[in-house]
């Protein structure tokens, strides 16, 4: 299996605080690969390098054999990184189904077409509403965000994700919030998905991450202190000391 | 009935109202009608062209006043190298045909609004709202130093500009040519707004790193509305100069920049005819109030705050809640 | 030439001290409240207004000061209460426009009750005449009392801000307002009472220009867009921007005013046009200056730190 994403040397100091703290990280093409960790161990701080959010004071990271550094965020999704916040970064005045079209059109190219109404267009309203239809979300396309629950805004931005048909999904917290059944269909949902995209996942519910993740690296302070199969991991006694040891955060 | 045909029927009734407004004035021996209306019109074109970057795109622009002044700047020179046939700079000759000052206009306010884009939004926030502000009083300086095309005192443009064989020095046909422009405007602002580069738009104004997580860059985006935007407001200026004859610094003051921002808000702002509505009030409140008391501005002020404090959405919301409430 | 140029830093300075007042308070309402506040002008107007109506009345600039302080102050603190209070969580459009109403407000309500006459005042008998700073070098008493008054307040506003505990407060909650509400100080009155320090510090600026230009309706304007340039070069929410931005902008305002014309007349024969556009020109300049500033450093020259 060849390396989609490939971290190497990775550091982000936040005045004296070492964020990130000469991180490697592999995701293979094809896996879910989990990055877990207690609280403040800097998950959220790795993916937003990844994302272009801030730029690493040192390392690199290849992606689909290209370095992103010095990329900005748009550049970095053309290239096929797509991304769920955990905190939902939705347009309180669109419905569902615009935030889609947005996600389409995006994903078609430019948007300097001044003319044709973009919510008539079949060419935006039918993968708009397939990619809804794929979170479960297909009935809800003309509510708009605010009437949203919080389970069908986590659906919704895995929606306006794979409406980009990103090749690594960067996934911050995705069950985060989520009551007991929205967080079973929203395994259910990235385990259908599996193979068609790779995924990194950053989560704090265990029983979802041993579901779904082929390989798991573990994070503490910004170091990753260990990486290898959900067994490999569970059987790992520094990261039961470091972490599982220490209860669910 | 649906909301889509309510709309229609709306539109149909607005626009046999205007098509009759030089017959009403004429009914109701009140020829100033004419000149109001068509004052509204040109207004709401700016007003609309400002909607675009402040309601849609959510760029507070405290500077539209200077696409409308230079519009208006760039039929006054014309006219008047036309006038004294010297051509500008020695090779632009001048000219009195609409059909040449209105595209010239657009295309100077375009350049215009690229430049001063291209640099304001580089910032955004309340730095935007005073660039925009410092841009726009650069230029109302600069007109003032203009003394070849009148500085402080304006620019007087003897005959309105000249479209085919019409009499334009008749208010009435001057309203219908106008009304054309506006009715053109209308529809090609409409459509825009709904077409992909609207939809972004709207992205944009509620959430740039949202849009930024798509994939797209809103910089370009911002500038093409913003330049948009200028030209639609120098399209203004310039029938504003032939209507009035005249152009000055005034056109480009800052509170004219301030008296769009309270059409656009007066009307809804982020709604197609908001601005149109917002024109209409505006100018017809300064109308009618002027003719009551010398001291208009002591009610328009207070009025303005309550707006601002009370009712949110402008005239077009309220229009809207009472379609609401008929269903 | 070097007399003149020393009239000129001085007058400078002179309006940088007076800008810097205005601008404190517009900065220390930005930070603390988030408000834009256009209507900043129209306490500047009143405080000159109520202090020349004093003076011309009772003839007593003892009368007149306390009297243009007050109704600056008191008209602030209205303002805040009935107006601006609903503004704060609003976003920045509201509050230009909502203020730009103020202005169209205030200013009719001048002209309704004083008139439309500009009113001229006289200097203060006692700061009145011209002294030798360098012998052979006149310059006047009161712009120089003006330059010693606004730096004194300058350092006064500097203790207050880091010495006293409403200062202590005015610094945190131009940070963070959550810490502020935190702390169970009631915001409410920590906001009237900056909003009415901005209005003194205004209606004084006003009080002390009065004797040097008309005092007229839009005058409050003319300072208003000239102060916003001065927080936007220094920073917007910092006072120690407010004061050398101030300065920068006082200084270069005058120089330009000063030697534009006679570099004007030197390219371009005709007098009349040459006056007309340096005018134009030095009055492009601080507007210049701000874009200059806005594209190469956006929080502009001493941002307020965070």
């Amino acid at each position: 299996m060849s390396t989609l994403l490939e971290v190497r040397g990775l550091v982000k100091r936040f005045g004296g605080l070492v964020a990130t703290d000469h991180l490697n990280l592999d995701v293979r093409s094809g896996e879910i690969h989990a990055l877990i960790g207690p609280n403040g161990a800097g998950k959220t701080t790795v993916i937003n390098q990844l994302f272009g959010d801030f730029a690493p004071d040192e390392g690199d990271i290849t992606f689909d054999g290209a370095s992103l550094l010095g990329l900005p965020t748009p550049a970095r999704v053309q290239r096929g990184l797509g991304r769920t916040f955990q905190i939902t970064r939705l347009l309180p005045d669109f419905t569902a189904l615009e935030h889609l079209l947005l996600a389409v059109q995006a994903h078609q190219g430019h948007c300097f077409r001044f003319f044709r109404p973009a919510r008539s267009d079949p060419r935006l309203l039918s993968p708009a509403r397939e990619a809804l239809a794929r979170v479960d979300l297909a009935d809800r396309a003309d509510i708009k965000v605010s009437a949203l629950s919080h389970g069908e805004r986590k659906e919704l931005e895995l929606a306006i994700a794979l409406a980009l048909h990103p090749k690594l999904l960067l996934l911050d917290e995705p069950m985060a919030g989520l009551g007991a059944s929205e967080t079973e269909g929203m395994v259910r949902l990235l385990e259908s998905l599996r193979g068609e995209v790779t995924m990194l996942l950053v989560e704090h519910d265990m029983d979802a991450v041993f579901a779904l993740a082929d390989r798991i690296t573990v994070l503490v302070y910004g170091k990753a202190i260990a990486s290898g199969t959900s067994d490999e991991i569970q059987a790992n006694p520094e990261v039961k000391i470091a972490y599982l040891g220490e209860g669910d955060a | 009935m649906t909301r889509q045909n309510v709309s229609i029927v709306l539109i149909v009734v607005l626009g046999a109202l205007l098509l009759a407004v030089p017959a009403l004035a004429a009914a109701l021996g009140n020829p100033a009608l004419v000149g109001l209306a068509t004052r509204v019109l040109i207004y709401a074109i700016a007003a609309a062209s400002l909607n675009l970057v402040l309601g849609y795109g959510g760029m507070v622009s405290f500077g539209h006043a200077a696409f409308l002044g230079v519009g208006g700047y760039v039929v006054g020179i014309l006219f008047h190298h036309f006038r004294f046939s010297e051509p500008l700079f020695g090779v632009i000759a001048g000219s009195d045909q609409l059909l040449v000052v209105l595209p010239a206009a657009v295309l100077i306010t375009g350049i215009l609004a690229a430049g001063i884009g291209a640099l304001a939004l580089r910032t955004s926030g309340v730095q935007f709202i005073m660039i925009t502000l410092a841009f726009a009083q650069m230029l109302y300086f600069f007109f003032i130093a203009l003394k070849t095309y009148g500085g402080d005192d304006g620019l007087v443009i003897r005959r309105r500009s000249a479209l085919f064989d019409l009499d334009m020095r008749d208010d009435r046909t001057f309203f219908y040519v106008v009304l054309g422009f506006a009715v053109t405007f209308f529809a090609i602002y409409a459509t825009v707004i709904r077409s992909r580069f609207g939809l972004l738009l709207g992205a944009i104004r509620q959430n740039e790193s949202r849009v930024a997580a798509v994939g797209i860059a809103p910089y370009r985006y911002k500038l093409a509305a913003f330049v948009i935007s200028g030209m639609g407001a120098g399209l203004a200026g310039a029938l504003l100069a032939n209507y009035q004859r005249f152009v000055s610094p005034d056109m480009l003051h800052w509170t004219k920049s301030g008296e769009l921002m309270m059409m656009v808000i007066l009307g809804g702002a982020g709604t197609l005819f908001g601005p149109l509505f917002g024109a209409a009030a505006l100018i017809s409140l300064e109308t009618y109030l002027t003719q009551w008391t010398e001291r208009w501005m002591l009610i328009l002020g207070p009025v303005l705050i309550l707006i601002v404090l009370f009712m949110r959405g402008g005239i077009a919301g309220l229009i809207d809640q009472l379609l609401r409430r008929l269903k | 030439m070097t007399v003149f140029v020393l009239e000129q830093l001085l007058n400078g300075l002179q309006l940088g001290v007076t800008l810097f007042l205005l601008a404190a308070g517009l900065t220390l309402i930005f930070g603390i409240m988030g408000i834009i506040n256009l209507a900043h002008g129209s306490l500047y107007m009143i405080g000159a207004y109520a202090a020349a109506l004093v003076a011309r009345e009772t003839g007593s600039w003892l009368l007149a000061v306390p009297a243009g302080l007050l109704a600056a102050g008191a008209a602030g603190m209205l303002i805040e209460m009935v107006i601006m209070r609903r503004l704060y969580d609003r976003d920045h459009l509201d509050q230009v426009l909502a203020t730009y109403g103020l202005i169209l407000f205030c200013n009719e309500l001048v002209t309704l009750l004083v008139g439309r006459q500009p009113m001229f005042v006289g200097i203060p008998p006692g700061l009145a005449g011209a002294i030798e700073l360098i012998p052979g070098v006149p310059y006047s008493i009161y712009r120089l009392s003006i330059i010693g008054f606004g730096l004194a307040l300058a350092v006064g506003l500097y203790l207050l801000i880091q010495k006293t505990r409403l200062g202590m407060l005015i610094r945190a909650g131009a940070t963070n307002r959550d810490t502020v509400r935190a702390l169970g100080v009631d915001i409410r009155l920590l906001y009237t009472l900056v909003f009415g320090l901005g209005a003194l510090l205004a209606g004084f600026a006003g009080i002390m220009m009065g004797p040097l230009l008309s005092v007229q309706v839009g005058m409050g304007e003319q300072i208003l867009i000239m102060t916003f340039v001065v927080v936007v070069v220094g920073g917007v929410g910092s006072i120690r921007g407010a004061f050398f931005g101030a300065i920068i902008v006082g200084i270069v305002d005058t120089m330009l005013r000063g030697f534009m014309p006679g570099w004007m007349r030197g390219i371009i024969s005709d007098t009349a046009q040459a006056d007309a556009l340096s005018a134009g020109l030095s009055s492009m300049g601080v507007y210049l200056l701000m874009a200059l500033v806005l594209l190469f450093r956006p929080q502009g020259l001493f941002p307020a730190r965070t």
